[in-house]
């Protein structure tokens, strides 16, 4: 049902490709953007939790504009990375700019794992949430082009409840998006959508991402989504940056092609290594060892 | 809706089916008047205190003293809730006092209260609010400790400031912890102003049915416990709607 509205909307000429023309939204002026996206760059950058360090002297720096994946293992700092990059956690040493200035909580905006929608406030109170600095009536006006966007225009007055995770989801990219950031930062939010879903939100991310221009910073655990979605992928593994990957595919990309296929392949084995792709064939023996014990 | 009707109906079934079973059987002669009077009986009583206004400056003066003393402990219970949820440092700094005050039982300071404060409004009025504080205050503390703390980071990411973060994610998040702090507190505010009149008082719905008790108007004792019933059954439905309109993005209260 939901796939069904989705895609009849993806389609329609009055759908999403409507909404997305610039001449049908009032450009709220949030901040004087040069051009959309904002550079990220981190220099020597390291973060320590008590004698635990997660990231080493990391220098990573994203032009304006790029979709940049980091994968890696859980508890290789990915999330850490991204929140020094919002500014949400201060680096132990080094330095984090956003747009050549320090990160503050204007300047990006976060979608989470989880919608994080405020269950007592309708669909679009919470987009609202991420607007700042607006007039009443120009704020409400952004929220609805934003949840237009998202294709949920009509779910404005619901509370978040009755939505799908999916919906929820496209909510929070709505107010995410809404007050029109530089910097997107993504901490896995696809990762709890069911596979159907996942494949719509990230063709809808990628749409917007074209359309706007922001810097968009992705962290997943998932390699292909990333290669789906990034111009590059970064691999993190102990506290550093082992592999840096421009993905030089068009786009919107075929999931399942050779070139992402072979891509894939390149991530997984610097991630696992050559001695743990042996792992699999062990499991096999010791599955087969505990069958025929 | 018509089902919803006929639900609110069938609450009454019992309510009535008891009354008119109470006046067969005193009508029937089986409950001897100075044991249960008849329903009519009690009825004739309340008309007679209401003609005279008896009953109503009696009902004015005990709602008074239940609200100003709810407001006060509740407020106070509210205040205590919310600071110790929010500050690590003043929740170390008053809530084990605050425990150990709560484990007397309030009804027990009566005979000192009575020291303090004589048969006054004050006495009356301490000790609803005693009582009623703690419910509201462990309600209100529980509310905003388990307010999802992914909210909390969401709304600090987005560029809340304390005073938003506070009005649109941690109020709202305690609410329904703190609507049962305020159902509990309201049957405790009654049960503590009519134990309180009814020992020391010279006025007020207890002060009335211990009055009546002595000139055996057990009559006007039965309508004083009847007022009670409704008494709390009226603040009650009202925590309720009030809880309804509220909490009406909450699952559990859509669509009733």
């Amino acid at each position: 049902m939901t796939a069904r509205t989705f895609s009849a909307r993806l389609l329609s000429p009055r759908g999403l490709a409507a909404a997305f023309a610039p001449a049908s939204a009032p450009k709220p002026q949030l901040r004087a953007a040069g051009g959309r996206g904002a550079s990220v760059t981190l220099r020597g950058f390291s973060k320590s939790f008590g004698p635990k360090q997660v990231l080493k002297k990391l220098d990573l720096h994203a032009p304006a504009g790029q979709f940049i994946a980091i994968v890696g293992k859980s508890g290789c700092g990915k999330s850490t990375l991204l929140r020094a990059i919002l500014g949400l956690d201060q680096p132990t040493d080094g330095v984090v700019t956003v747009a050549d200035q320090p990160p503050t909580s204007d300047s990006a905006r976060i979608m989470f794992q989880e919608p994080r929608l405020l269950p007592w406030a309708r669909v679009l109170d919470n987009v609202l949430v991420g607007v700042r600095g607006l007039g009443k009536i120009e704020a409400r006006e952004a929220a609805l082009d934003a949840l237009r966007k998202v294709g949920l225009g009509d779910r404005a007055g619901e509370w978040p409840s009755v939505l799908s995770g999916g919906q929820k989801q496209r909510v929070a990219l709505a107010r995410a998006l809404v007050s029109r950031p530089r910097l997107l930062a993504l901490d896995e939010p696809l990762g709890a959508l069911d596979a159907l879903t996942r494949i719509e939100m990230q063709n809808l991310l990628e749409r917007i991402w074209q359309k706007q221009g922001f810097t968009a910073v992705l962290v997943t655990h998932d390699v292909s989504e990333a290669l789906a979605l990034a111009d590059r992928v970064i691999v993190l593994e102990d506290g550093g940056v082992s592999l840096d990957l421009t993905v030089d595919l068009p786009r919107p990309r075929r999931r399942g092609s050779p070139g992402i296929a072979r891509l894939e392949g390149q991530i997984l084995d610097r991630l696992f290594g050559a001695a743990d792709r042996d792992a699999p064939t062990d499991l096999h023996g010791d599955l087969a060892q505990e069958l025929y014990a | 809706m018509n089902l919803f009707k006929s639900g609110d109906l069938l609450a009454f079934v019992i309510p009535v089916g008891l009354i008119l079973v109470w006046q067969a059987l005193s009508s029937a002669g089986y409950l001897a008047p100075e044991v249960l009077p008849a329903p009519t009986a009690v009825a004739l009583a309340g008309w007679r205190l209401a003609t005279s206004g008896e009953l109503w400056t009696n009902i004015a003066i005990s709602a008074w003293r239940a609200g100003v003393g709810f407001l006060i402990g509740g407020g106070i219970g509210f205040a205590f809730g919310l600071a110790n949820g929010l500050s690590k440092l003043s929740e170390r700094l008053t809530d084990p006092t605050i425990q150990m005050v709560r484990t007397i039982p309030h009804l027990a300071m009566i005979p000192l209260v009575i020291l303090w404060f004589g048969i006054d409004e004050t006495a009356k009025i301490f000790l609803v609010a005693l009582g009623v504080s703690f419910p509201i205050y462990l309600n209100t503390l529980h509310g905003v400790r388990t307010v999802d703390a992914q909210l909390v980071e969401m709304g600090r990411a987005y560029g809340m400031t304390p005073v938003e973060l506070f009005l649109k994610v941690v109020l709202p998040g305690a609410l329904p912890s703190i609507f049962v702090g305020l159902r509990y507190a309201l049957g405790i505010m009654w049960l503590t102003l009519i134990v309180a009149e009814t020992i020391s008082a010279s006025s007020g719905l207890g002060y009335m049915a211990m009055n009546a008790r002595e000139f055996m108007l057990v009559d006007v004792v039965v309508l004083s416990i009847l007022i009670y019933a409704l008494l709390g059954k009226l603040a009650d439905s009202v925590a309720r709607w009030l809880e309804r309109a509220t909490l009406s993005w909450h699952p559990a209260y859509i669509a009733r």
